[in-house]
């Protein structure tokens, strides 16, 4: 059991910034995951952890130990990687095993831990198989045999499930989170799934690539809960990379006042969470973030303050249970939710939609900060 | 239809015969010589106005008497017993050096990044591109001049090694390259060194190249004429190569005696390949160049 904490740690290639000014904490048997775009350093960072890269800049501890110099090997850390990195001449039983033998633990020992993963992961009737004989979900349990059986401080996932066809994906997202609840070993998971992201983590790490254009100073956008990300985006970077469909992002004009937002044609008045700060920035410009489900029809809602926008249907996506629909007002694609089993409107079709005023997010069009 | 399909087939499959009679014809006539019991490189004694028959009877690879005593007699009467072995000790040797040297190269080169790193797999590509005989006189001057090597094992299989290890680097290396890097980081993580990653997970894996550049190796030591007989002096050290012209050099023409030799020193390759057959299609099919 360990905690994993990052203090100013930065990393490049040469010239090359990848990594800067990463602080922030994993805390002891927790669920951590890095979500991000690609290339914004996840990967890296992960690789970091296990003692794969070298650390450029910063400190980085794992339990109470600065481990920036100490080998992987001892570091007591076990990582899954995306193609599971089997070793393919050896049997399911050497695979797991192979890191006890490397230890150069009693041989009986070695039997014993084997079987009590192997059963805990439903490998036990395999453990004979050579790796090109197991089924894609079989290999994955064998990748996390091999890293639980040694009983390590930190597990260490890097984009894991991305190999698997989309049942098994669902079905493995479960049992890694299950195994994780029982071990309660501190874990830090690497994707580019929000999905995974939203229904792994107890916590997320929200990144972004240092490059290219990033109004902070680091990689890091967002840490906070699932639910946190969701409901409070700190950026438009979180706000627009957590959820599906995307958040819509729209320019919008604070009054002379402070008291109401101009968007489109209309007015609507600022939410209370918002009300100071946009005392603050009255008679500016500011983005106005609000997710896909907070923009209905108006006879499938009952909102108490929403403001109305037309706009002609670009895209209709039908799910079944609801459609999302994708309309043009001025120059913006919005995006709303309607129930599908009501009557649709066809592509062409002019619609009134709803907005939720009280579910706005506001964000500074500078800084891309959330207002506070 | 049927009937042109069938037709073509004939025809492609008589093609197909004339060709392999012609190759296997020279390898038949060797076989033939070995088990005729005799010296001469002609089958039979053609009489001086021949028929037709007897002309074609001529070309027919099949002796006019069975015998094995050419075997035999390579065997008892000459020294052929002797150079086979010398051969022998001098290809195991050449291979488990070359192999061993061409590993341990290949790893540095497909997984290090080291100053002169390119020029080193150019420089070996390069000297592939002279042929051996032109490098007889430097390496004479070194192997048997400098380092006092001539008529010695240990000087032909030095030789021997450093001929074959540009092609086994390569070789080796391509393979390597397609080992991915993943596995070796997660023995890495399991707490593997270096060297036990080396020796337990990447040479494993390799085996289908290993096996190809062994029997490449191999095959260079073991085929090898020129340099053999200009480094081994004495006969008493002679390669089969070396001895095998021994036979039918300067004064002596005993046919026999060499094709029966021929027929003896290329068992060994035919079985090595027979062997390494499973591994030489997967390793041909994994990027070999040669």
């Amino acid at each position: 059991m360990a905690s994993i904490l990052f203090e100013g740690l930065g990393k490049n290639y040469g010239e090359t910034e990848v990594i800067k000014n990463l602080s922030f904490s994993v805390n002891d048997g927790e669920f951590m995951v890095f979500v991000g775009p690609s290339g914004c350093g996840k990967s890296t960072v992960l690789r970091m952890i296990a003692g794969l890269e070298t650390i450029s800049a910063g400190q980085l501890s794992i339990g109470d130990r600065v481990v920036n110099d100490v080998h992987p090997k001892d570091r007591d850390i076990a990582m899954v990687f995306q193609s599971y990195a089997l070793y393919p001449h050896m049997n399911v039983y050497d695979n797991i095993a192979f890191g006890l033998k490397i230890r150069k633990l009693p041989e009986d020992d070695i039997r014993q831990r084997v079987k009590a993963a192997a059963e805990l992961l439903g490998l036990d009737q395999l453990l004979e198989r050579k790796p090109k004989a197991l089924s894609g979900g079989q290999r994955q349990r064998v990748a996390l045999g091999r890293a639980i059986v040694r009983n390590p401080s930190v597990f260490l996932f890097d984009e894991p499930l991305s190999n698997l066809d989309a049942e098994l994906r669902v079905q493995m997202r479960a049992e890694i989170s299950k195994l994780q609840r029982r071990l309660n070993t501190t874990t830090v998971y690497v994707t580019h799934d929000q999905v995974e992201a939203m229904t792994m983590g107890h916590r997320i790490a929200v990144m972004r690539p240092i490059s290219g254009h990033n109004p902070l100073d680091t990689n890091l956008m967002q840490c906070g809960t699932p639910m946190d990300l969701y409901d409070r985006p700190d950026n438009i970077f979180v706000a627009h990379f957590i959820g599906t469909p995307n958040m819509n992002i729209l320019p919008a004009m604070l009054s002379d006042d402070g008291t109401s937002i101009h968007l489109f044609d209309g007015q609507m008045p600022v939410s209370d969470e918002f009300r100071q700060a946009a005392l603050a920035m009255r008679g500016r410009k500011v983005m106005l973030g609000i997710r896909p489900e907070h923009i209905g029809a108006a006879h499938e809602v009952d909102w108490p303050l929403t403001q109305t926008v037309q706009g002609k249907v670009e895209m209709l996506e039908p799910l079944g249970h609801e459609a999302i629909l994708h309309f043009k007002v001025a120059d913006h694609i919005l995006v709303g939710r309607l129930h599908s089993h009501g009557r649709l409107p066809a592509i062409g079709d002019t619609v009134s939609m709803q907005l939720k005023c009280d579910a706005m997010h506001l964000f500074d069009p500078v800084t891309e900060q959330r207002l506070r | 239809m049927a009937d042109m399909k069938t037709n073509r087939h004939i025809l492609l499959h008589a093609v197909l015969v004339c060709f392999t009679v012609l190759a296997l014809y020279p390898v038949f006539w060797v076989l033939a010589l070995s088990f005729s019991g005799q010296q001469s490189v002609g089958l039979i004694d053609l009489p001086n106005d021949p028929s037709f028959f007897e002309r074609f009877r001529a070309i027919l690879p099949v002796p006019a008497h069975w015998s094995v005593s050419n075997f035999t007699e390579v065997w008892t009467e000459q020294s052929f017993g002797r150079w086979l072995w010398n051969s022998v000790i001098i290809s195991l040797m050449t291979t488990v050096l070359g192999v061993f040297l061409a590993c341990t190269a290949a790893y540095a080169f497909s997984r290090f990044r080291f100053p002169g790193r390119d020029t080193g797999m150019l420089m070996f590509l390069v000297s592939q591109m002279f042929p051996g005989t032109l490098m007889l006189i430097p390496l004479f001057i070194i192997i048997v001049k400098q380092l006092e090597l001539g008529n010695t094992y240990i000087g032909l299989v030095i030789v021997y090694a450093t001929t074959a290890i540009p092609f086994c680097v390569w070789m080796l290396k391509g393979y390597f390259d397609t080992i991915p890097y993943d596995i070796e980081e997660s023995a890495i993580i399991d707490g593997a060194s270096r060297l036990t990653i080396f020796w337990r997970i990447i040479l494993p894996l390799a085996k289908p190249a290993i096996a190809i550049t062994a029997l490449f190796s191999f095959m260079t030591a073991w085929n090898e004429f020129i340099l053999a007989s200009v480094f081994m002096e004495s006969e008493a050290n002679y390669t089969a190569p070396v001895g095998l012209r021994f036979f039918v050099g300067g004064f002596s023409s005993q046919w026999g005696y060499f094709a029966a030799g021929s027929v003896i020193v290329s068992l060994p390759v035919v079985v090595l390949f027979l062997q390494l057959q499973k591994y030489l299609i997967s390793g041909l099919t994994a990027g070999s160049v040669k």
